[in-house]
């Protein structure tokens, strides 16, 4: 079992970490978050899974017990400039690691002027993943930065319970309107309850809804279209995120 | 006491109290007659003057630094014992004057006996290299630990407490080459484990000043002392280290593997060698890094012939360091101003700021 991926492309870091670079720095707050950073808001701990073209970002509580669940897709390609992957076995070529996000995000956090970074599954005293950052300096030598994270192996006999999550019955699907706008009504909901009442109709309108005994807010949108495919059930609350070339789902179960 | 701050200098002396704000919550003044500070050992002509004040207080006064540049024109620090004050009296634009009236309290003399010269290594770099080295730390870290590795690499790397749990704790560590210090003069293996908060503080203001920093230690459990020099001021920052020099470096290892070598330059192949290296490592267990080929042993002697410092150093009491039981805490900054030759100013430009307090594990 051997991993090693290798990022020189600046881009391709701060898109894997911190977010999409482009045009002055100050657009950068408008663009997505970077895919480690929004993992590590997401879960405490989740699975790493390796295949050859691709990586995972797995969280699975089980639904049905209220826990949330989560789903990132990635292709290997658009992000690492080397990576080899050799999986438990020839016929199970893929490697699942426990790990906490947050410490890849941190490791990651410091090497935005790097000249590399080196990712690679080490087994010294415990098995880890060790984030190799050279760092440009005045002297002849770089500077090396490196981090070990601690890591899980998970054994071929769990794996089932990390397959991706199958779409059920739904009834509704909509396009969620501007997620900054999306982004900006919930947090100030967020104040009031703790809870919040999402109603959509086949019409391409949504309610955001709280209620409290005090106040009951609603924040109506409208022109939302539906797209072909169903995504909203009554019974989970499914989000998919689609960027160029990250898929993030993420299934909340609804209260009622 | 009465002495006047003028000029840039308020500015830096603004920056010394944010920086001591982050060692202790008490300031302590000490006044000398020629407005030099005296670290011990010489007799004074008169009783020597030592009053406290709270942090807060004092800090209150400095709290934004970019007003005290862009506003105040002279600062003026008087006692008035009587009343048990400390004038703080900040003279600003636009004929703005702000007095603040601290109270203090007079206290015994506390002192920490160091000797830069009795410690084994010493390296030098611009404050910039080492913050730029800090910085790949989490801000909650409590305790770094900083090692002479092979090849004459300089490494820090967090310092993992024992009750957490290895397999559980990330681990970050960050290698210097050693053309990137002003000096290194240190036993080959070498390592301390201190405390990177005050560190910080330390290092924000040398880097605000653009002063180099000097690290002088010894062994494990004896303090590091971190110094800044200038023409008007001198910085000493004392703080003890763990005396527990394997367990601040190595993980617990069945199989008795003792830590890796620095990774090589060509980076190309770095983790391949570094983890070749690991897993054929000929080191033994439990001493330490292999000594490095090319240092030898020197014993550092101070960076100028200034002739105050070296009188400094003479008068120097000969104590000997109180042992610092493992986990005792001890920590000692003082700054302190020393009157440029050639001509007196109106008023000596004597700040003098110490803080001392005991440990707290």
């Amino acid at each position: 079992m051997r991993f090693r991926a290798k990022i020189v492309d600046l881009a391709c870091l701060n898109h894997f970490s911190r977010g999409v670079w482009s045009g002055s720095p100050r657009n950068a707050a408008l663009l997505p978050p970077g895919v480690i950073n929004t993992i590590a808001k997401l879960a405490k701990a989740c699975t790493l899974r390796l295949t050859v073209s691709k990586l995972y970002f797995i969280l699975s509580d089980k639904v049905a017990n209220g826990g949330v669940s989560m789903w990132c897709e990635l292709c290997q390609g658009n992000f690492f400039d080397e990576f080899q992957m050799e999986g438990v076995a020839a016929e199970h070529n893929e490697i699942y690691l426990e790990l906490v996000p947050e410490n890849l995000s941190r490791a990651l956090r410091t090497a935005q002027s790097a000249k590399a970074v080196k990712i690679k599954l080490t087994n010294k005293h415990c098995p880890c993943l060790r984030v190799a950052v050279e760092l440009p300096s005045l002297s002849s030598s770089s500077r090396i930065v490196t981090h070990d994270i601690p890591v899980g192996v998970i054994p071929r006999r769990l794996w089932n319970d990390f397959r991706e999550p199958s779409v059920p019955d739904f009834d509704v699907s909509i396009y969620l309107p501007a997620l900054k706008t999306m982004k900006s009504v919930v947090e100030r909901m967020k104040n009031l309850s703790s809870s919040i009442v999402i109603e959509a109709n086949l019409s391409g309108e949504m309610n955001l809804k709280i209620e409290t005994d005090l106040v009951s807010v609603t924040t109506h949108f409208k022109d939302l279209g539906n797209p072909p495919w169903d995504i909203v059930s009554n019974r989970i609350v499914h989000f998919i995120l689609l960027h160029e070339d990250v898929s993030l789902q993420y299934f909340i179960p609804a209260l009622a | 006491m009465k002495c006047i701050v003028t000029g840039g200098n308020i500015k830096v002396l603004g920056r010394a109290v944010h920086s001591l704000s982050r060692i202790g919550d008490e300031l302590y003044l000490e006044p000398t007659e020629s407005g030099r500070y005296e670290p011990g050992g010489r007799q004074p002509h008169r009783e020597l003057f030592r009053c406290k004040v709270l942090m807060k207080s004092f800090l209150g006064v400095f709290r934004s630094l970019p007003s005290l540049e862009k506003t105040v024109g002279k600062c003026l620090l008087l006692l008035k014992p009587q009343a048990s004050r400390l004038v703080v009296q900040l003279h600003c634009k636009y004929g703005v004057t702000k007095t603040h009236n601290l109270a203090f309290q007079e206290c015994e003399r506390l002192q920490a006996v160091f000797d830069t010269q009795r410690c084994a290594s010493s390296l030098r770099a611009p404050a910039r290299v080492l913050a730029e080295a800090v910085v790949h730390f989490p801000p909650t870290l409590a305790e770094v630990t900083l090692g002479a590795g092979p090849g004459g690499k300089i490494s820090l790397r967090n310092y993992v407490e024992d009750e957490a749990e290895p397999s559980k704790t990330m681990v970050t560590e960050l290698w210097l080459g050693e053309d990137e210090f002003q000096r290194v003069a240190v036993t080959p293996g070498s390592r301390i484990t201190f405390c990177l908060k005050e560190f910080r503080g330390l290092l924000t203001f040398a880097e605000a000043s653009n002063l180099p920093l000097t690290i002088h230690y010894d062994v494990p459990g004896r303090p590091v002392v971190f110094t800044l020099d200038d023409t008007v001021l001198e910085v000493h920052l004392v703080l003890a280290t763990l005396s527990d020099p394997e367990r601040s470096w190595q993980p617990p290892t069945a199989n008795g593997v003792s830590h890796p070598p620095a990774p090589t330059d060509d980076f190309a192949d770095d983790l391949e060698s570094y983890m070749a290296a690991m897993e054929t490592s000929g080191y033994e267990g439990g001493s330490g890094a292999p000594p490095s080929p090319t240092f030898p042993l020197r014993t550092p002697r101070p960076a100028e012939s200034d002739p105050k410092e070296e009188e400094e150093d003479d008068d120097e009491e000969e104590g000997v360091v109180p042992g610092t039981p493992p986990h005792k805490k001890f920590r000692s900054l003082f700054f302190g101003s020393v009157l440029t030759p050639g001509g007196p100013g109106p008023a000596p430009t004597q700040e003098v700021l110490a803080e001392d307090s005991d440990g707290e594990y």
